[in-house]
């Protein structure tokens, strides 16, 4: 293809092409706090900023909570902004991602997941992002560095949309990939400031009876963040779903534009299949495992068995439709889950993904497996098994076990 | 530091409101007259933001708003990590050429919860990084917002919701937090205190700490009736006694230095003018019990503690 951009490739962990990202796409300011495995972003981006390689004010708050407080803050200035967090930090935060959803303020957050405490534990699992999926942030989980790459720029794009204005997180597996280096195709500067462009804004009606573009600015003020009643809150959260709706489109055209550039696509920017077209088994996943997961399938089918993968990259908004087209000629599906849903009837992904198959007609059977949990590794040969059980459920065409545990001593 | 700034007090009654009628604060609240008297000191283009709190609550009902200046509010424990944010944003943005404003003042406005007690972090954090802003803190005593209930800057044998006078518990048992005293120690180049009667001292000590390079802190007294337990048409009156019974004493720290302020000032250099503090107690509901024979003696404590904290401040000033 002749429109594809030349590109470089560079040894990069997930957090470095974080920061990489970050550096070329013309942020204004960034305000983060350290935490592990999440800390390579900023002290990469520390340095950038040491020797004056990028544009961005950069605030090293007290606190994650200041920090998406001053992201938040500057983004409704109109500056694009950017941050990072991780586990307890973004449980620190779990406040302002509602107000920085609530305020419609395109923030833009990349995630290393990992464990939440009690016991503490600095290793990777997606309980911290899970536990925010309600917050009205857009979710991409991302597969590889590479991806995590081309994700932070598109969320930028994608948070900023006018039919859009959300806040958007790019969800990395920490250690996996935040600390895994990897060959990552990057483009030129120039390419990805012209792929996110200079932030525009929508023009709204201010109490002063005029247009002006939305943000705080001294020519037109505009109260923001104000109080309102039972007689007002409600439309807000409806209007913010409206714009979840809204971003399913949008993220598939960003992805779709950002491909044509750099040759890279995950699926349809939603979900990316795998072998999925005349699967009969399936494994549905976020992240890095689908590589574990890819690999296994590769197997299985030199051996004729007819396995697949769903992986989910976009978990908020969840695109049900395209799940349901996707899992509707399946026959069995096992759901894998790096977080718990305790007391629920299993995890986050699994309650969603069963939830979307209910108005099939024919629906698959579907089975969850609760994995990885504080950093515990997931080998090929346990996909394999699960793979296994989900022959052993077909031929009894029925889930005894609905959920279960993967790697956990008993 | 000297104010090139001169103003009469025709020039402040013709400057329009940016704090605007139409609120909802209750009568006789101080905190709404503070409000009007701070934006009454802008000199420029200026973004305000705000903590949770009851002058937030009551000025931006929507779709109402009392502010005819770009105003953001996020939540209770961060005006000054809004500020961090609003500042580092205008700042790269001027870079940028995308902002045409020289420059933008920005201020940080918060109750004494959301500068005492939930807010101290982000405030001590945001001055510690020496973002350019002004954070007013208008300190009505307790959370009057929820209720009366007691805080960081509650004094001492106040009665509030959460440290009620009892049978065996005299209201709240600790003193004021010394807020201004903790900023100042923060070395930041201005800290002041200040009161809604001494107006043009006030309106001075906004365009001095909008004036100022670096981070500005000022303290305002505000009596709030509801939660004082006082009469509404009293506010202004207590705020001048709290002053003359040094129960709140005005003064400025620019680089370190302490000094008095006028109305202080006279009262160090004529020492017979410094009232008893049972007069500004006396006038309030939430002090009643301890004009009760069980709690009397609390009275005397606090005279005794602010007449320490008073010979603290004037040995500061270089006075005593």
């Amino acid at each position: 293809m002749k429109s594809i951009v030349e590109q470089k490739t560079l040894a990069l962990n997930g957090d470095e092409a974080v920061a990489y990202a970050v550096k070329q796409s013309d942020v204004d300011v960034v305000a983060a706090y350290p935490i592990t495995p999440q800390t390579i972003i900023v002290e990469r981006f520390s340095e950038y900023v040491a020797n004056g390689e990028v544009e961005t004010a950069f605030v090293c708050t007290e606190s994650e909570h200041s920090a998406l407080t001053a992201c938040l803050a500057a983004s409704l200035t109109g500056a694009r902004t950017f941050t990072a967090s991780a586990s307890a930090g973004l449980a620190l935060m779990h406040e302002m991602l509602f107000v920085t959803s609530g305020c419609r303020a395109p923030v833009v957050m990349a995630i290393a997941n990992r464990a939440l405490s009690a016991p503490i534990n600095i290793h990777g699992d997606q309980s911290d992002t899970m536990a925010q999926r309600d917050s009205g942030w857009i979710q991409i989980y991302a597969e590889n560095a590479q991806e995590v790459y081309d994700s932070v720029i598109q969320a930028f794009r994608i948070a900023e949309h006018p039919d859009v204005l959300l806040p958007a997180m790019v969800c990395l597996d920490g250690f996996q990939l935040s600390h895994s280096v990897e060959n990552v195709n990057v483009l030129p500067d120039e390419v990805v400031k012209k792929f996110v462009g200079v932030r525009k804004f929508p023009l709204v009606l201010t109490h002063e009876g005029r247009m002006a573009p939305l943000k705080l600015d001294p020519e037109n003020p505009m109260t923001m963040g104000p109080l309102a009643f039972p007689n007002y809150y409600f439309e807000f959260k409806r209007q913010q779903e409206e714009a979840m709706k809204n971003a399913l489109r949008v993220i598939r055209e960003v992805h779709d534009e950002y491909a044509k550039i750099s040759g890279r696509s995950y699926g349809d920017g939603l979900l990316d299949p795998y072998f999925l077209e005349d699967a009969e088994i399936a494994i549905v996943c976020l992240g890095s495992t689908a590589g574990t997961v890819k690999t296994v399938a590769d197997d299985l089918r030199t051996e004729g068995i007819k396995a697949g993968l769903l992986r989910i990259r976009t978990f908020r908004p969840l695109p049900v439709d395209g799940i349901k087209r996707a899992l509707k000629h399946v026959r069995a599906v096992a759901v894998m889950d790096k977080s718990m849903s305790f007391g629920g009837f299993g995890g986050a992904v699994f309650h969603e993904v069963r939830h979307a198959l209910y108005d099939l007609d024919e629906k698959p059977l579907a089975v969850n497996y609760i994995y990885g949990l504080g950093g515990r590794d997931t080998s090929p040969m346990q996909i394999r098994m699960i793979y296994k059980d989900l022959q052993e459920i077909l031929a009894k065409n029925r889930v005894e076990t609905p959920v279960k545990y993967v790697g956990l001593r008993e | 530091m000297q104010s090139e700034w001169k103003f009469t007090a025709k020039d402040i009654a013709e400057k329009p409101d940016l704090f605007m009628s139409g609120h909802r604060a209750c009568a006789g609240c101080a905190p709404a007259t503070v409000m009007r008297l701070i934006m009454k000191a802008l000199r420029g283009p200026t973004i305000v933001t705000q903590a949770t709190g009851c002058m937030e609550v009551v000025s931006t009902i929507y779709p109402y708003t009392s502010w005819a200046v770009p105003w953001l509010h996020t939540a209770f424990e961060n005006a000054a990590a809004n500020a961090s944010g609003i500042e580092a944003a205008i700042k790269m943005l001027k870079k940028k050429g995308r902002i045409k404003h020289e420059h933008v003042d920005v201020i940080a406005i918060a109750g004494d919860g959301g500068t005492y007690d939930i807010g101290i972090q982000a405030l001590s954090g945001a001055v510690e990084r020496g973002h350019d802003f002004l954070f007013v803190l208008y300190d009505n005593e307790a959370y009057m917002n929820t209720g009366i209930q007691r805080s960081g800057g509650t004094p001492l044998g106040a009665s509030t919701t959460t440290s009620p006078a009892g049978e065996v518990i005299p209201g709240k048992l600790e003193p004021k937090k010394p807020i201004a005293d903790i900023m100042a120690a923060h070395e930041i180049p201005y800290v002041a205190t200040a009161s809604p009667y001494y107006w043009r001292d006030l309106i001075t000590k906004v365009r001095k700490g909008l004036e100022v390079e670096g981070p500005a802190f000022l303290h305002v007294f505000s009596p709030c009736p509801r939660g004082w337990r006082s009469d509404p048409a009293k506010s202004i009156e207590l705020s001048r006694l709290a002053v003359e019974t040094c129960v709140f004493p005005l003064w400025e720290c620019v680089n370190g230095e302490y000094q008095l302020s006028a109305p202080s000032k006279v009262i160090a250099m004529a020492p017979q003018k410094k009232k008893p503090v049972r007069e500004y107690l006396a006038v309030q509901g939430r002090f009643r019990h301890l004009f009760t024979p069980k709690y009397e003696k609390l009275l005397d404590e606090i005279q005794r503690i602010t007449d320490q904290r008073w010979q603290k401040l004037l040995k500061k000033c270089g006075i005593a």
